[in-house]
């Protein structure tokens, strides 16, 4: 199987769908001929041409509202919004139009569109270039929100995003775009709203998303060898949510640990955790613990940066002290 | 417009600020690509006169919004070596206590409210720092630098227009720098100059050549006076280059061969320099000290905040809201 970067699984995601859709149309701030910010996108102009691969001025409402526009006139736009801080500059595009507009149309109108934009922290980038969106946009019904967290996951869920007749903010993490992995070279879209497990396990569920996934998967690896048996969730999707696979994982465990890398208020992993304590209640040996940021910032300062996002180290103790007492065998 | 020549005090001063500037943001570039920090710098490495020249023309109480461009500006402004130096490690001694960063160098107590690192975000923030000014009828005004690429954003206009109608004491100043990010501005902007958006405003716009500190100098002067006479805003655009790529680890491939150079045989220390030794005010000997007096400081600043503390862990959650 081919090795492929995370930013190179994406760009042969944008490629393929660009290659076997000529409805697709892709467009964003430096993203034709330059090949992106992030170095995701390089050759798309050169292939693809200057008609549907399109550089745009910094104009971020503009961006997504054109989407709109297009993709309920017949297009199937993906546009870059570059970091994912610049989401709320368009806010009321996303809010008020592009989750809204299927629903007040009565169902009459179709809104294909993807929005791809990098997120996280741990690059040094500063508070307004390193947060991460997932909780920002669940609040909206009307759109869907994927988070990839290695190459075949990304590949697949862009192509699932952009073949979805929905919106979707695909999320792409900063510290993730360097990463290898295999990605099939048959591999094929993702349909989006199915949670995987990515480590089976008896003693608890442990529910991530992207580089707060990676940081459980070691986490889970490091308390193998005092005997904890930990299960881990890539939920993938914030929106919508496999609430099945969450329940299912919660009754075989009776412990639940939710990774978010963002403040806790509003976050998803409240939605979790409700999940857990409502329809799960009867699972659950241990209580429903939470790992994020709190109400803090993420800070330029190295070392303060790296104490705002959930480390190994902070997942870890989550794990054990839901743990702790309350072994089963 | 020619420059009116400025008295030999703010030449001199002219010329350390802008020579600062340089040697600093040189330095910073070094520190970034050893990686001493991570993270990322945006120089203004070639467009000095602007925020020198800015800066010399305000007073006490003016303010100024800018971008994460702004380590020249914060200089300019009298921020000192060691606070920028400290910010740009992370450092507690830094103006933001570490928090801020290289995109975001601030200190009230010179007048400058924030550099910011989202698009065209200062310039209303500005706006509303003129509206102070004008409500409590103080004689201050707010000036807010930006890119020419930022003036795509929808910012960019709410912010002019409603100066505008309201009046308001501030100037919108256009770093002109040819490139945002990777794109050359003609491919994104459909205009000659963006000056000529001041029109839709019905407010000057002025075109000012930024690589003359002198000409910067008077047209913000100009401005400001007609600001504090309640005369309402000015856009002004300094016609100016940066010399290195959009941000650390741009190479600027995208640029035609030869630009450069053009623009490095206008460089604003060079001009003013030559200017000052045709008038009789300085010599080479002269020059070489000022210089090496900027190497001194800018070296001395980075020492000290090598050797800084980093903030302690509970500064994470402090200044998040007011206790
Ligand atoms: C709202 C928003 N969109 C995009 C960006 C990414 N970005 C940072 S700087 C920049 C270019 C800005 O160009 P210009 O306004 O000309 O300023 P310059 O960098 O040349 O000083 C872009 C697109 C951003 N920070 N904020
Ligand atoms: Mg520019």
């Amino acid at each position: 199987m081919p090795e492929l970067t995370y930013r190179e699984a994406v760009c042969k995601a944008l490629a393929d769908e660009l290659r076997s859709d000529p409805d697709v149309i892709f467009f964003g701030e430096d993203v034709g001929e330059a090949g992106g910010v992030f170095k995701v996108t390089p050759g798309l102009y050169e292939e693809f041409g200057p008609n549907r691969v399109r550089d745009t001025p910094i104009s971020e409402q503009a961006i997504l509202g054109s989407a709109l526009g297009a993709a309920i006139t017949g297009l199937r736009p993906v546009a870059e919004l570059m970091f994912a801080d610049f989401i709320p500059v368009a806010m009321d595009q996303i809010v008020n139009q592009i989750a809204k507009y299927r629903y007040m149309s009565g169902g009459r109108l179709r809104t294909p569109l993807t929005v791809r934009a990098a997120q996280g922290g741990g690059v040094g980038f500063g508070t307004q270039h390193s947060q991460c969106a997932e909780s920002w946009l669940a609040s909206f019904p009307g759109i869907k929100v994927v988070s990839p967290a290695d190459p075949a996951e990304a590949y697949g869920l862009l192509r699932g995003a952009i073949r979805d007749d929905n919106p979707v903010f695909v999320l792409e993490h900063k510290l993730l775009y360097s990463m290898k992995g295999e990605v099939a070279a048959d591999a094929g879209p993702i349909t989006l709203g199915k949670a995987r497990i990515v480590r089976p396990g008896k003693h608890v569920t442990v529910v991530a998303l992207q580089l707060m996934l990676q940081r459980a998967v070691e986490a889970a690896n490091l308390l193998a060898t005092e005997g904890i048996d930990v299960e881990v969730i890539d939920l993938r999707c914030v929106s919508p949510l496999d609430r099945a696979t969450v329940l299912t994982s919660l009754e075989k465990t009776g412990r639940i640990v939710v990774v978010e890398e963002s403040p806790s208020g509003a976050g998803w992993g409240g939605d979790i955790a409700s999940l857990a304590a409502d329809e799960g209640v009867y699972f659950l040996d241990a209580p429903v613990k939470r790992v994020n940021m709190g109400m803090t910032l993420t800070p330029y300062s190295p070392p303060l940066e790296d104490a705002a996002v959930p480390t190994t180290a902070r997942i870890t103790d989550a794990i054990r002290s839901v743990m702790h007492g309350y072994r089963r065998s | 417009m020619t420059a009116a020549q400025l008295p030999l005090a703010a030449r001199q001063k002219a010329l350390r600020s802008m020579l600062e500037i340089r040697i600093a943001e040189d330095r910073i570039q070094e520190m970034f690509m050893a990686n001493l920090v991570r993270g990322t710098a945006h120089l203004c490495i070639g467009q000095e006169a602007c925020s020198t020249g800015m800066a010399a023309a305000l007073r006490p109480g003016d303010t100024v919004t800018c971008t994460y461009r702004g380590h020249g500006h914060a200089l300019a402004l009298g921020m000192g070596l060691r606070d920028l130096m400290s910010e740009m490690l992370g450092k507690a001694a830094g103006c933001c206590k570490g928090k801020g960063g290289s995109m975001h160098m601030t200190d009230a107590s010179i007048g400058l409210l924030g550099a910011n690192a989202i698009v065209g975000a200062q310039i209303p923030i500005a706006v509303g720092a003129a509206l102070t000014a004008q409500v409590k009828g103080l004689p201050y005004i707010a000036l807010t630098l930006f890119g020419e690429g930022a003036t795509n954003i929808g910012a960019f206009h709410e912010s002019l227009n409603m100066a505008a109608v309201m009046k308001l004491p501030v100037l919108f100043c256009c770093e002109n720098n040819v490139y945002g990010e990777y794109s050359v501005w003609s491919k994104t902007t459909p205009l000659q100059d963006i000056a000529e958006r001041a029109h839709s405003y019905n407010m000057p716009g002025i075109i000012v050549d930024g690589q003359d500190a002198e000409a910067v100098h008077d047209a913000v002067a100009a401005a400001a006076a007609r600001a504090r006479a309640g005369e309402g805003p000015t856009l002004i655009e300094f016609k100016t280059y940066r010399y290195k790529g959009h941000s650390r680890n741009d190479t600027a491939p995208y640029r035609p061969a030869g630009e450069l150079d053009r623009w490095l045989a206008r460089d604003p220390i060079q001009i003013l320099k030559a200017r000052m030794i045709a008038d009789g005010q300085l010599d080479e000997a002269e020059f070489e000290e000022l210089q090496h007096a900027a190497q001194v400081a800018v070296a001395d600043a980075v020492d000290f905040a090598m050797a800084a503390p980093f903030p302690s862990l509970d500064e994470l959650t402090r200044d998040i809201l007011v206790d």
